[in-house]
């Protein structure tokens, strides 16, 4: 019979699937606080610190697009828009978690302890920007798309298995990351062993052209994390507040013992995928982009605090000088970076070198020497 | 007949294809409206439309997985793996399963599937974006490795590697996309697949090389030739199956090789080369066969790139001394 109910209703499966989440927000994009408790837990001072991040990174975005443009910096993926996404989750983790980043990570890297200059190196490819000290508890910068978060699982059993009380592995990837594989093996390993992991997706609309929708029919991306049975959430990713709140939530109930977290961030990439040749107006429209301009994650908390009266455009120019002046130090000293040698990589191929290597590093000695 | 650069090339290939075959399918990151990061899919989807011409989300193995079944059904896939140093996601469509069908199925079904990307350094990319990893894809049976070095090759390669029926990977040289023009005939054409091509023609010394290595053997050839140095060079264009007769016949008539590639040494293709000339040419050699390639370490970053890529004065230096062996 052709109008028989079928045994299951996928369609109204399929209606209902990711409906349950809901963007986390504390001020929406006009400075109304929309959750008063929270706002009223941070001082004024605790509040004009958190701007300062967003508006830090925003600057050493400007400065590393300008640089850039010059010719002084080689890689450079552009943050701007991302400030509270990304500095609203760093901050809420502590300096002995570890971070395993991609490359639009680099200012959650440096304020996790990589000092500017060598971001500047690993930019231009240089390898002194990848050797960290040892207590810079961070991988640099992933370029294969999803493998921080299989290594996230990994570096987040260890510290289960070593008994490490408060700390996590935390990572991140974007809204296209979460279409790989080792996105979800990542996932459902921590979960599996019950990890202490916080993945964090950076939802900024794009994998370079690729607009979120056409990257999966799943409504919303933090609903991935169901299939793995560990709790997701999505927050406004405009938001630092709400960014920071949810961060720190995920970081003490990982971190308590009770496995991993994921979190979505909506979020928006203003400028390029990357400064080597992507131009979104091929693929995004000015209608598309305002709105996101309009909501900047600068705008909100600039006002608010201007509003309190302990923000101001002078106060604001002051610490940009500052910054200003920290990153023009940083690049005099990735200038005088030593020039790499062909010796030293073959040396660090292996730890003790076969016959081979030591032939070759022979025949670079020689080349080296002239 | 146009001038074209070896992308240009690339994209008339394509075009001329999808034009021919409504069997044949361009999916892959970016390359619909974007046209691809480096444009060479550009037009393709507008002209074409969505069916044809998609993007995928962002996974190397869905893309592999998704060309074996729609091979399957009847199409002829031209999947784009953006950067050479992204397939490692996808080996186990390639080598574990696309190019092991025919033989396992007993030649009942056949995977004709071109997997095209980018590779080669020398343009000062991130990690993984410009190393080269044809010798990994040469070891595999059932997978023919092509890689054209110029726009008329590009082309003709392209198309005879898309009609094919078994699977190709298409490597396209990062640094030669824009760096020459060649005139080349408008309408399709193909080269053939599994042959070398002996581009320079001389009695003295063989150079074989692929890719962007044949460019700077040809620079190597022209400046000994003022020296009354008769330099051949041999461009392999298809890496694996290797094409045994046109090299033997080379170094019988030279009796002197040298073997270039830009990959590390180890267990690469002038490995394969070299071996192959002592095995089957011994006796026609009158010196060991020399070999140019990258160190054996990790590929480099981006500012030491120009330090480690075979330049041509070594090539110069070690043809020098397999002439005055
Ligand atoms: C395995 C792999 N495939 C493809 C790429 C090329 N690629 C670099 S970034 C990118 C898009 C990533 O988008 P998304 O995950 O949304 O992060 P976003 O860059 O927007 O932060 C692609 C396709 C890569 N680096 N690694």
């Amino acid at each position: 019979m052709d109008n028989e109910k079928p045994i299951v209703d996928f369609s109204a499966i399929r209606d209902a699937l990711g409906k349950d989440f809901k963007p986390v927000q504390v001020m929406d994009g006009q400075a109304n606080v929309v959750n008063e408790a929270i706002v009223s837990k941070y001082s004024n001072d605790q509040l004009v610190d958190f701007l300062k991040l967003m508006i830090w990174e925003r600057t050493l975005h400007q400065r590393s697009n300008a640089l850039t443009r010059q010719g002084r910096l080689g890689f450079y993926a552009p943050t701007e828009g991302q400030e509270a996404s990304e500095m609203g989750s760093n901050s809420a983790m502590k300096s002995t978690d570890v971070l395993m980043p991609a490359y639009r990570d680099i200012p959650q890297l440096i304020q996790h302890g990589l000092p500017v200059y060598k971001a500047f190196l690993w930019s231009r490819g240089h390898v002194l920007g990848n050797e960290y000290p040892e207590d810079l508890h961070a991988m640099p910068p992933q370029i294969i798309i999803g493998a921080q978060y299989i290594q996230a699982a990994g570096v987040a059993l260890g510290i289960k298995k070593n008994g490490t009380e408060d700390k996590v592995a935390y990572s991140y990837t974007g809204d296209g990351g979460t279409s790989q594989g080792d996105f979800y093996e990542g996932m459902n390993f921590a979960g599996a062993f019950q990890a202490p992991a916080v993945f964090i997706v950076q939802n900024n609309g794009y994998a370079i052209s690729v607009p979120r929708r056409k990257q999966t029919a799943a409504r919303t991306l933090a609903q991935k994390a169901v299939a793995a049975g560990i709790p997701s959430v999505q927050v406004d990713g405009m938001d630092f507040l709400a960014v920071h709140e949810v961060t720190k939530a995920a970081r003490e109930y990982a971190a308590a013992g009770n496995g991993p977290v994921m979190i979505e961030t909506l979020t928006y990439r203003f400028g390029p995928h990357t400064n080597a040749g992507d131009d979104p107006k091929r693929y995004r429209t000015k209608a598309e982009e305002q709105p996101w301009f309009d909501n900047d994650p600068l705008i909100r908390y600039r006002k608010y605090l201007t509003d309190q009266g302990v923000w101001s455009e002078d106060i604001e120019n002051d610490y940009v000088d500052q910054v200003k002046a920290d990153i023009k130090a940083a690049v005099k000293q990735a200038d005088e970076a030593p020039k790499q040698k062909m010796t030293e990589f073959l040396g660090n191929v292996f730890e003790e070198q076969p016959q081979n290597i030591q032939q070759q590093i022979t025949e670079y000695q020689a080349k080296e020497s002239k | 007949m146009s001038k074209k650069t070896y992308i240009q090339a690339i994209t008339d290939a394509l075009r001329l294809e999808l034009g021919s075959d409504e069997k044949t399918l361009i999916f892959g990151e970016d390359v619909g409206k974007n046209g691809g990061v480096f444009r060479a899919t550009d037009g393709l989807q507008a002209e074409f439309g969505e069916d044809r011409v998609f993007d995928t989300p962002l996974a190397e193995s869905g893309i592999g997985g998704l060309s074996i079944g729609l091979a399957l059904e009847g199409f002829r896939p031209i999947p784009e793996i953006q950067f050479l140093g992204f397939i490692f996601e996808t080996l186990d469509s390639i080598a574990g399963q696309m190019s092991r069908e025919r033989f396992r199925t007993g030649g009942t079904r056949h995977m004709p599937i071109t997997i095209r990307s980018p590779y080669g350094g020398g343009t000062h990319t991130p990690e993984m974006h410009a190393d080269s990893l044809e010798g990994y894809l040469a070891q595999i049976p059932g997978l023919r490795v092509v890689t054209p070095s110029n726009p008329y090759d590009a082309k003709g390669l392209l198309i005879s590697s898309i009609r094919n029926n078994d699977p190709v990977f298409f490597l396209e040289n990062l640094k030669l996309y824009r760096s020459m023009k060649a005139d080349i005939p408008d309408e399709a054409y193909t080269v053939p697949l599994d042959k070398a091509n002996v581009v320079r023609e001389g009695t003295d010394i063989t150079l074989i090389a692929y890719s962007a290595q044949v460019n700077q053997s040809l620079k190597v050839a022209e400046k000994l030739e003022k020296e009354g140095i008769s330099v051949e060079v041999v461009d392999l264009r298809t890496l694996s199956p290797l094409d045994e007769e046109t090299i033997l016949k080379s170094v019988e008539k030279t009796g002197r090789a040298v073997a270039i590639q830009e990959a590390q040494r180890q267990a690469g293709i002038a490995a394969n080369v070299a071996s192959l000339i002592a095995e089957k040419g011994a006796l026609y050699l009158s010196a060991p066969v020399g070999r140019v390639s990258a160190p054996d370490t990790v590929y480099p970053f981006g500012l030491a790139e120009d330090d480690w890529l075979p330049a041509e004065d070594e090539i110069e230096a070690k043809t020098r001394e397999i002439l005055n062996y």
